[in-house]
């Protein structure tokens, strides 16, 4: 499988990053490369194989129902880039 | 001599006889890093107040004749993903240039609690993302062994800083090698416990199904005290382990006697530098004449590792990087028109090269129509690779190898081109995605450069790595010799 310069911004925008035509090219190339090196696991058959996704199948982890300590609202704001009237600011969502 | 060069129980015997002072213990870490810091930079941030604000402190618990701690006054570097209350944190990236945590991790509240004293935060790839330092978004850290080599990573500055002798203990942590590689690459100990073992609460996450945290420290029963303090259930983290925490020092009797360690054959086989393969060579002739019984298996896996992992760490990656967004903490870009711009251009200008690299690998892997082919590919061979390891531990207690295929290389070496930085991963990467526990230790030297020897065993049963790590020591004295900090 081979990645196009269109595919990588595509996903590039659902990164949620802006690359420059220049990364967008370096990128292109080696994403190439590295996914020409994925396809080394083709070579296993794992269609009989379960997947892991953890180390230890630890499900469930409960706890008491119980409401702990809360953060304090200036506490959780302090590395707010910016705030206003106790909430996090953000630019317009919407145009409007 | 240092002081750092004493041990665990000896400073400890010194400081309640009053022999000896925390004050004395910060002095000399600051002494050395005036000396050396400038060549090795291993720190992102060094708390000089408040480190000897809390040696002080210890200093009048000893007056009062209080109990002390193990790890009391013993000066500890903190690898900056691990979040430190007040303390600037920032993974090395310019993304968090500004955070200023509101909690503490759960590791390092135990290593205070023990109270040992923080004396700064330490340099690594950003977000853990790398194998030499070069990745930080700030500057290099070089190797004590010389300077014109990397220390290794992402734990680069825990390990040089320890090697350099700027501080007596380090926390690092580990997802594909980040704490035993750059310990070997500086001749120290780097223990990678099992999965869960220790707390990532507070860890900064990379890829949550592989991060640890561990010691990186200059012996073995240093590593044991160490983790001693760190290991133990967190209802913090639901992936934390709820299993009885052995004595860990009491472990390391020396008596390894009719021990059965595995050597996978992949471990000793191509690409392994032909001088390592030699250094481990004689490291297991220590062992045999300890009476460990040593004999080939095979993990035929192995081959497979590297690919694996670079699809799963970059996808659980991408999706946990997804938070740095400008809104709730770190930095955010000016001038953004709207709110979906805004989070492009701040995380384009906050991210390095190689983190949008594997943002957008693990981004491309988990994306509609590539899924089945790239992650979950990569799941089910990460279920082969852990059977490796089961079919090996049902008839021996270790594994044994290489840290790493090679010493360290040069700088500015592999940082144009990615998969060659990659593929050196390949004796590391397997531990973390079978959630297994590892350590390197130092294993002899190839042209001035240290050789580190892995030793893997099973789930929780770090008693027998350190056993096995301690009495190989006990025996060999690589783990005495210290960086001199040479060029060329």
């Amino acid at each position: 499988m081979s990645i196009s310069k269109k595919d990588v911004e595509h996903v590039a925008n659902l990164a949620r990053l802006a690359l420059t035509e220049e990364e967008t090219n370096i990128y292109t190339e080696q994403l190439n490369s590295i996914l020409g090196f994925f396809e080394k696991l083709d070579e296993l058959d794992t269609s009989e194989i379960k997947p892991t996704s953890h180390a230890f199948n630890i499900t469930n982890v409960f706890r008491e129902d119980k409401a702990g300590e809360s953060l304090p609202r200036e506490k959780a704001l302090k590395n707010a880039p910016e705030q206003k009237d106790g909430q996090f600011k953000v630019p317009t969502v919407m145009e409007g | 001599m240092s002081l750092f060069d004493l041990s665990i129980t000896e400073v400890h015997k010194r400081l309640k006889a009053k022999e000896l002072t925390a004050i004395d213990l910060v002095e000399e870490s600051f002494k050395r890093i005036a000396e050396v810091e400038k060549d090795v930079q291993s720190f992102l941030l060094i708390d000089e107040e408040g480190a000897r604000k809390r040696a002080k402190a210890i200093d009048e618990d000893i007056a009062k004749s209080e109990d002390i701690g193990i790890l009391a006054g013993l000066p500890a570097g903190v690898k900056d993903n691990i979040v430190t209350e007040g303390i600037t944190t920032t993974c090395a990236s310019k993304i968090l240039e500004n955070y200023d945590p509101i909690y503490s991790a759960t590791a390092y509240k135990r290593l205070l609690a023990g109270q040992a004293i923080m004396i700064g935060k330490m340099n690594m790839d950003e977000f853990a993302m790398g194998s030499s330092t070069e990745h930080s978004g700030y500057h290099s850290t070089y190797n004590p062994w010389n300077l014109d080599y990397v220390p290794g990573g992402s734990s680069g500055g825990s390990a040089a800083s320890v090697a350099a002798g700027e501080v007596y203990f380090s926390l690092g942590s580990d997802t594909g090698g980040s704490i035993r590689q750059p310990a070997s690459f500086t001749g120290i100990v780097g223990l990678k416990p099992t999965y869960g073992l220790v707390s990532r609460f507070g860890l900064v996450a990379f890829a949550s199904s592989l991060d640890q945290i561990g010691p990186l420290t200059k012996n073995v029963e240093d590593a044991a005290h160490v983790l001693q303090t760190i290991a133990g259930h967190d209802g913090k983290d639901s992936t934390s382990a709820n299993v009885h925490i052995p004595d860990y020092i009491s472990a390391l009797t020396g008596d390894i006697k009719g021990l059965k360690i595995g050597v996978p054959k992949e471990y000793m086989g191509e690409g392994v530098d032909s001088q390592v393969k030699e250094k481990i060579m004689d490291a297991m002739k220590v062992l045999e004449g300890l009476g460990a019984i040593i004999e080939e298996v095979s993990l035929p896996h192995t081959e497979y590792a590297v690919p694996t992992y670079y699809i799963l760490a970059p996808s659980e990656a991408s999706s946990n990087l997804a938070r740095y967004d400008g809104v709730r903490y770190g930095v955010r870009a000016d001038s953004a028109e709207n709110l979906l711009e805004m989070y492009k251009k701040t995380r384009s200008e906050g991210f390095g090269a190689e983190v949008k690299r594997r943002i957008m690998l693990g981004t491309y892997a988990l994306s509609s129509g590539y899924y089945d082919a790239y992650y979950l590919k990569a799941q089910k061979v990460r279920t082969l690779i852990k059977q490796d390891f089961e079919n090996v531990f049902e008839k021996y207690d270790l594994i044994l190898g290489p840290t790493v295929p090679t010493t360290a290389f040069k700088m500015g070496e592999k940082i144009s081109d990615p998969l060659t930085m990659y593929v050196n991963d390949i004796l590391t990467v397997p531990v973390n995605l079978a959630g297994l526990p590892a350590i390197s230790v130092p294993a002899g030297f190839v042209n001035g450069l240290p050789v580190g020897l892995q030793l893997i065993g099973k789930h929780f049963d770090e008693t027998t790595i350190l056993r096995a790590a301690h009495a190989f020591e006990q025996h060999t004295e690589f783990h005495k010799q210290r960086a001199q900090l040479v060029r060329g």
